[in-house]
Order: structure tokens, then sequence, then C-alpha cells
């Protein structure tokens, strides 16, 4: 028997259903599971993703395309295939597919993480007959703090900063980590402003009916903005650009799991790294795929290799790769150099 | 343990000379002495023995993590760095000390290191896991480091010294001096190296050397327009064996190498050479193989100097001899301030015969193991560049200039002291092999074997470190990930398509080499873009450098 979902030209595919999940070109029509450039692409006819992600994927995506939208709870017959989406966890509308149809059930996680996040609904756990994670980081050394010890860490990283009369910057992709970022720090300690393109977002957040403390968006040829006081917003994009000498003298952090090893951190020359994820670290991911009670489990992105051949010897599961257009593996130079928020780690 | 990973992740941080030396300072002055005494020996280097092996180590974190062992190799090759990759795969620590219950690390290099030494596997596996229980991840890595040896901080002696003299209140040369030769043993030690006023504790000690800097321009237009008037430096041969110091004070002789090692019993004939000298004189200069009137290679040296016992059959085999320098002491009066020009005169009256007599065959029979670095005449730059051109076929690495007017700093001073170095010789060679890096480059692939051309197939020649940037690295990382045909654990064989430009001191024959030479210090000089593998140079090409000294 066929299975239900098979990896094209075009991507991830139903053809049952007639569907893509996060296609890579142009197709018909497109389930996404979260608004990031490598999940969801411009120029489809037609789009589903979740209720709350719509607003973001329109700023992401642009154009007139219509898209459908499906709340938690609700589900939608695609050519007689049930498709139903639940949250990820991942950032603000980010879901995972649950596609059903003739008595089997595949799950298709996109992106995901398991701690809480302020800016966005909690990861469900979805029972499956198959599942396809994602494994971006799926080495045992990744193995976050609680988001309690990393907001602590960055608060204290901030004041120190502020009672030294430098301003903190702190990189990280405009969609998603920004955000989750700016509700996760203790906004009494000085003023957050923000770069123009976490901004853009900031207001499709707010107006998704996301809770953000106030954000000031750096006016340009601002002087001395914060006066040393200020938590600055950033893409990663903006280093070694004139755009951090509006700060004067400043510590410049960056916010990605990657910063976990301490020879990314050194050799981009960070002052400091905070390993803050919007990723699931391994124990994550295997909770996950424990709890779906899926037999058989595709894994994608990152360390797929080494997570797929450890379920299969350790877990005894049916665990394969499922290949992506993104071959090749995980480098957390080309993440973190990136400045675009593509796949943001 | 607490107070000394700060250190060390407060120097990993920065890269500020100030800010080390602020971390070092606070260290230094908050703790106890015996960890102070353990910190000194760690930081200046010190060779570190090895307790436990990195295997059995992987293998324990295998059996306490659950994962499999090739679960664990796959993190160290994504790690880079077997002490960060153990530390991070471990389970939290079950009871991290607080600050009253937090040992020293004095106790834990005594408990958990230097007493490992002998134990056998049962002992040792249960005081390592008895650590991984109780050390946070930050502290680990540091631990790791220290069991395994592998402990590297950036900072220099120079820098610790500096530390250390503002904590005392005194000069920093002065503490730089006080801890040549033998480190503090003891708290008491310690406590001595840091009393404001001079003491008569160890009258062996060297003077610390002083190290010359590569010329950065190296054309004879540039040499003249860098260092103007040649006749105000003094040119020499840069001879290639071991620099040394000969301290002879009241009736003791002693010989020390650069890196402070005390080397009377691997060098006898030379203290016995020192021994002619008057009490109160020090000397600077180079310790050479010579037979027959002929250097012998850096290697022969280098292995006898790593003998414990120097047996007749060796004395005989490679015969050593001191080349002096300099005189930084005579009659007990520390010359160092005094000008080269003068030195160099009280130098030339105490020690007589230049050395090139000897390997010309013209020095008496009677000559001693004692000689004097001749100069090297040039009324120009240019006449100068004549004679660095004939460094190869001498044997000798190229020119030292020192300034006749320098007095004899402390470490690598710029400005005085220059390597004129010969030329490097140069091949393209085409990328092989490649294995992920360490340190700044962990888990990018930095650190390359190269190959030649041999009867249409490539030959491995030399591996490379050094020489790219950081961002040239990220470029051939990525080349080196697509173009990937084999893994063996962290090395990668790759699809010949990258050529690089290589650079080395010299070319010898070699029977432990596969390639049937050897390459002297190859590094990178550049990528080159605009050549394809099939342009490289070929094993012949690198054949016809080699250089017979003979």
């Amino acid at each position: 028997m066929r299975d239900l979902l098979e990896v094209t030209e075009s991507g991830l595919y139903c053809e049952r259903g007639d569907f893509y999940v996060d296609p890579w070109r142009r197709v018909p029509r497109a389930v996404i599971t979260h608004a990031h450039a490598d999940h969801a692409r411009s120029g489809c006819d037609r789009y589903l993703c979740a209720a709350e992600g719509k607003l973001v994927l329109r700023s992401r995506i642009g154009g007139a395309s219509p898209i459908d939208t499906l709340r938690r709870g609700e589900h939608v017959s695609i050519n007689g295939v049930k498709v139903s989406l639940h949250p990820a966890g991942h950032l603000l509308g980010s879901a995972q597919v649950r596609i059903e149809h003739g008595g089997v059930t595949w799950v298709v996680t996109g992106d995901y993480k398991l701690h809480h996040d302020p800016t966005c609904a909690t990861f469900e756990h979805v029972p499956c007959d198959v599942f396809v994670t994602e494994s971006t980081f799926g080495l045992p050394v990744y193995r976050w703090q609680s988001p309690e010890e990393i907001a602590a860490e960055i608060n204290a990283w901030w004041c120190a900063n502020r009672d030294a009369g430098r301003t903190s910057v702190i990189l990280a992709y405009a969609l998603g980590k920004a955000q989750r970022l700016a509700a996760m720090v203790d906004p009494s300690i000085g003023p957050i402003v923000a770069h123009g393109a976490v901004m853009k977002l900031v207001e499709a957040y707010r107006a998704s009916g996301v809770r953000l403390p106030p954000i000031d968006r750096v006016p340009p040829r601002a002087r001395r903005v914060g006066n040393g006081r200020a938590l600055v917003i950033a893409p990663p994009s903006v280093l070694g650009s004139s755009w951090l000498n509006l700060f004067g003298e400043s510590s410049v952090a960056m916010a990605s799991g990657w910063m976990t090893l301490r020879g990314v951190r050194r050799r981009r020359g960070f002052d400091k790294g905070f390993a803050v994820s919007d990723h699931a670290d391994f124990p994550g991911l295997l909770t996950a795929i424990e709890a779906t009670g899926a037999r058989r489990v595709l894994a994608t992105h990152g360390f797929s290799d080494a997570l797929a051949r450890y379920l299969r010897e350790t877990k005894g599961l049916d665990a394969a790769v499922l290949p992506t257009r993104f071959a090749g593996e995980a480098t957390p130079d080309a993440a973190v150099a990136d400045s675009s928020d593509m796949d943001p780690p | 343990m607490k107070a000394f990973t700060d250190l060390y992740w407060r120097l990993d941080a920065t890269t500020s000379t100030s800010e080390k030396v602020a971390a070092l300072r606070t260290y230094f002055t908050s703790a106890p002495a015996a960890d102070a005494v353990a910190a000194l020996a760690v930081l200046s280097g010190g060779r570190q023995l090895r307790s436990v092996s990195t295997s059995q180590l992987r293998e324990w974190a295998a059996d306490v993590t659950g994962y499999p062992a090739w679960l664990v190799e796959e993190c160290y090759a994504h790690v880079g760095d077997l002490a960060e990759t153990l530390a991070l795969v471990l389970p939290a620590p079950e009871a991290c000390a607080d600050a009253t219950t937090d040992p020293g690390l004095a106790e834990i290099m005594r408990t958990t290191i230097h007493d490992l030494r002998g134990a056998d596997e049962a002992r040792t596996r249960e005081v390592v896991m008895e650590v991984w229980r109780r050390l946070a991840p930050r502290e680990r890595i540091v631990w790791h480091k220290l069991l395994t040896g592998g402990l590297r901080v950036g900072v220099s002696r120079t820098l610790v010294a500096r530390a250390l003299a503002e904590v005392a209140g005194i000069d920093q040369a002065e503490m730089a001096h006080r801890l040549m030769g033998s480190l503090p043993a003891d708290a008491d030690a310690f406590t001595a190296l840091l009393v404001p006023e001079a003491t008569a504790a160890d009258s062996r000690r060297p003077y610390p050397f002083f190290l010359a800097s590569g010329l950065d321009r190296a054309s004879v237009e540039h040499v003249s327009e860098d260092l103007g008037d040649v006749t105000a430096w003094q040119a020499e041969w840069k001879w290639d064996g071991m620099r040394a110091q000969i301290v002879r004070r009241g009736n003791d002789t002693t010989v020390w190498s650069r890196g402070e090692e005390l080397m009377n019993d691997a060098f006898p004939e030379i203290v016995a050479a020192g021994v002619t000298l008057p009490p109160g004189t020090v000397l600077d200069g180079e310790l050479l193989a010579v037979r027959d009137c002929r250097l012998l290679p850096f290697a022969t040296l280098s292995k006898r100097a790593s003998r414990k016992r120097v047996t007749k059959k060796v004395l005989d085999e490679v015969p050593c001899v001191f080349v002096a320098y300099d005189l930084l002491e005579q009659d007990g009066t520390d010359l160092r301030e005094m000008p080269l020009a003068e030195r160099r005169q009280r130098l030339e009256r105490l020690v007589t015969t230049p050395f090139t007599d000897l390997l010309a065959g013209s020095a008496p029979g009677d000559v001693g193991r004692l000689f004097l670095s001749p100069l090297v005449a040039g009324g120009s730059w240019a006449d100068l560049a004549v004679h660095r051109a004939e460094s190869r076929t001498r044997g000798v690495e190229g020119l030292m200039l020192k300034r006749l007017a320098s007095g004899y700093a402390v470490g690598r001073t710029r400005g005085d002291w220059w390597k004129w170095k010969v030329e490097p010789l140069e091949i393209d060679a085409v990328l092989l092999y490649a294995q992920a890096g360490h340190g700044r480059r962990a888990g990018l692939h930095s650190d390359y074997t190269l190959g030649l051309w041999n009867d249409g197939t490539l030959v491995t020649v030399a591996k490379a470190y050094s020489g790219l940037t950081d961002a040239e690295i990220v470029e051939l990382d990525r080349i080196v990930r697509a173009t990937t045909l084999e893994k063996h654990g962290p090395v990668r064989i790759c699809r010949p398509t990258v050529v690089l430009q290589l650079a080395f001191e010299g070319v010898s024959l070699s029977t432990r080499h596969k390639s049937g030479v050897a390459v002297r210090f190859p590094r990178i000089v550049r990528w080159r873009k605009d050549k394809e593998p099939a342009d490289a140079g070929t094993l012949a090409d690198l054949k016809r450098m080699i250089v017979d000294h003979e």
C-alpha cells in the first residue's frame, strides 16, 4: 500500500487529498505548519493554516491568495482526507498537521518545542501511526535549561550592562524568537527597543491578540538610543553593520540553540550566547515521539541520521530519514550567519 | 573549584588583555595559597599528566547516560571538544557543592587527579562517577580538561607575571624573573613569591628570555624602510637549535631551556663547559648538535634533549655545543639594561671562538664547547639580503637583527629584535581529507590533509591547520561537507576540488611518512581558487626542494 504522504519534487505531498504540507515550490494547495521562510513559500494558489497564525502568514507571503484557517478542535475534509491542526509551540500559529485516511493517521510536526512560550499555544501530544518529526537538535548535547532559568540569565546580563552604562543588544530571528524574548524578559529593568524587521512582526503578533510589553521601534538615525539602559532586539543580519553603532558602548548577545556550543559562540565573536531555542531539545524530541505512540517515525532537518538510528536501535521503532530540499547537515555557522530568518533554531 | 571555574570562563570570554589581567588578579587575591599554587602550575602550561584515557571517559559517559557509544562519538564529532561533549551529555548533577562545601582547586587536583595515577580502573571509574555527580556542566568542562591534561587558557606567562606583580605590588620584570625556573611548589613558596622585597630564594634562576618577532614585511626595500640605518643593527645567523641560558653563580652551574626546564641532566657536557666560566655569569645562546664539523638536524637534537638519561653512546653520536648570543650577567651584575653593543664587547672577551670556525674545521682542537655567535657583516641591507639567501645551504633559518642600542627585554617585546627568516618554500597541494577543529574552530572542518600528484594519483604529504581566514574556513567547511566521499569518525575524505598553497620551512627524506618525505612547519598561505587539482604540484617537485646540508 502506498504511503499517505510522499516526498516529491515540490515537497511533502498527500496524493489522496491532493495537497502539500510546507511545499518548496508553488503548488495549488498548501497546508502550512508555520510562517518561517523555509516552510511557507509565497505564490501558492491556496493556503491552510492555524487561525492564530493567519495575520503572521499574510505578512510573510503577501499577495492575495486565499488563506483558509482551522481553529483548535476543528477539522476539514480535503478530497476525503481528514485534516486538523494542533499547536506545535514553535511560534504564534505554528501547528502540527494531523492527516487521517483509511484508518491511518500521520502527524507532520513542522518545527516544535515543548517548553512554555508566552507568545503561543503549548505543544499538543497527538497520537498517530506515523510521526514526521523535525530533528534540528537531534543530538544529546542539546538539552535546554528551563525558560525561567534562561530568562533569569538574560535579565542578569541586561541588569549588569545597564549598571555599567552599556546597551544590551540581543540578536534573534525576527519572527518568533524576537517576540518570545520580549515576552520573557523583565520589562522593569529598562526600555525594550527593536529593529524595524522585528517591529513589523511585533505588530502582527499584537493584532493577533498576543500581549507584549511596550517596545519602541529604533528610530532611524537615533543617537545613543536608550542611553545605555535599553535591551535592543535585532535580527542577526545587523551584525557587522553600522546599525549597531547607534548604541554606543554595547554588549552583543546571540539567542540561539546553537549557543550551547562554546566554539560556535567564540568564533562568531559574540560577547554572550544564550541557548534559547524554539526547537525541541533531544529529550524533548524523545518525549514527543514516545507520546504519539507511533511505530513509524520519519526524521527531518538537522541530525536526522543520528536520531533515526537511535530510535531504531534503542527504541525499536521503524525510523528513517525524510529527505528535505535543505539537504546536508545542520551547520551552526550557516544558521547564525544567515541574514534571513530561515529555519531559526 | 568554583573560583577556578569562574576564572577559566572569564578568561575564555574575553580577548582583552586588561580584562584577563583583572580576572587573574581577582583569582590570585582571593584564592587560598594552596589553590593559587595549583592554578599557577596549570596556567603556566606545565606538563599535565593524563590520569585517565579519553576512551575510558567516553565509555563511562555512555554507561551513565545509557546512550550507545556511537551516539557519544557522533556528539564529539559535532562538538569538537571532548571535555565539552562529555559535560553536555552527562545527566544533570545530583548535588552541587555550595560555597562552604566547594573543594578548592588544590584539593580537586589531589583527590581526583593526582591520586588517580596508578589507581586501578575500578577505583578510577568510581572517582570519575562521583565527580560527575557533583559538578555542574561548566565545572565539568574545566575538570575534564585538567583530568586529560588538555587545559589551555589564552594567557601567556607574561600576563600571569603582570597580574601577580600587581597583586604583590612589585615590578613586572622582577615578577617574571621570580617565576623563572621552578614554580612555587607549596603555599609558603607562593607567599614568598608575593613579598615586595627581593629575596635570594633561588640563585639558580635564569632571566626571562627575550624573544624576537618575525618581520611583517620581508623584502629588502621594506626592511630598509622599517628598520632604518643598517649601521644601527647587528646581524647574526638564526641557528636552528634550542635556545638556552647557562647560569653560573657561586659554585653552581645550570642550563635552562626557553621552556624554563632545567636541562643539566640532558646536557652534562654543556654544564661541564659552563663550569669554566667565572662565577656570576649568565649567557644566553643556542644549543646545537655538531659532529665532524657538520650541523646535525634539529630533530636529532630534540630527540636527545627528551632523553632522561644520556649515555656515552648518545654523547658520542650527538655531541652538542653552546653558541653564545648575549651576556646577561657578569660579576654578579645584571647587564640587561646595558646597550647590546657594550654587552657584545664583553661577550667577545669572554667567549672568543666564533662558531663558524668550528664548522669550517679551523677551531683549535681543545676549544671546548662554548662558542661565539658570529656576526654577519654587511654594509647595507642589500648585502645582508645576499647573506640571507645563503641560509638554506648553511642550515640556518635566516638572519637575526638586533638593535645595537637596545637592552635585553622580557618576552616578545617588539621593536629591537627581529627574525628575518628565509622565504619559505611553497607548493600548490590538493585538499584530500579534512577533520573538525577544536576550540574556536570546533565543529568546523579546519584541519586539512594535503596531497601532491605522483604517477597519476594523489599522495598525502602534509597536514596543515592554519593560514586561512575565519570566513574562508567557514566557506571551505561547506565545500568539505558537500564533497565528502567517505566519513571515518571525525575525518572526511573529500573529492579533490580544492587547491591550497602550502608553505613550509624545509623538506627531508623520511621513512615514517608514506610519501617518503617530511615537510617542516607546514601551513597554508592562500586558497588557490584560480587552480584546479590537475594544476597542483607533484611529489617530484617537492623532492627537488630537499637541500643537502652536507
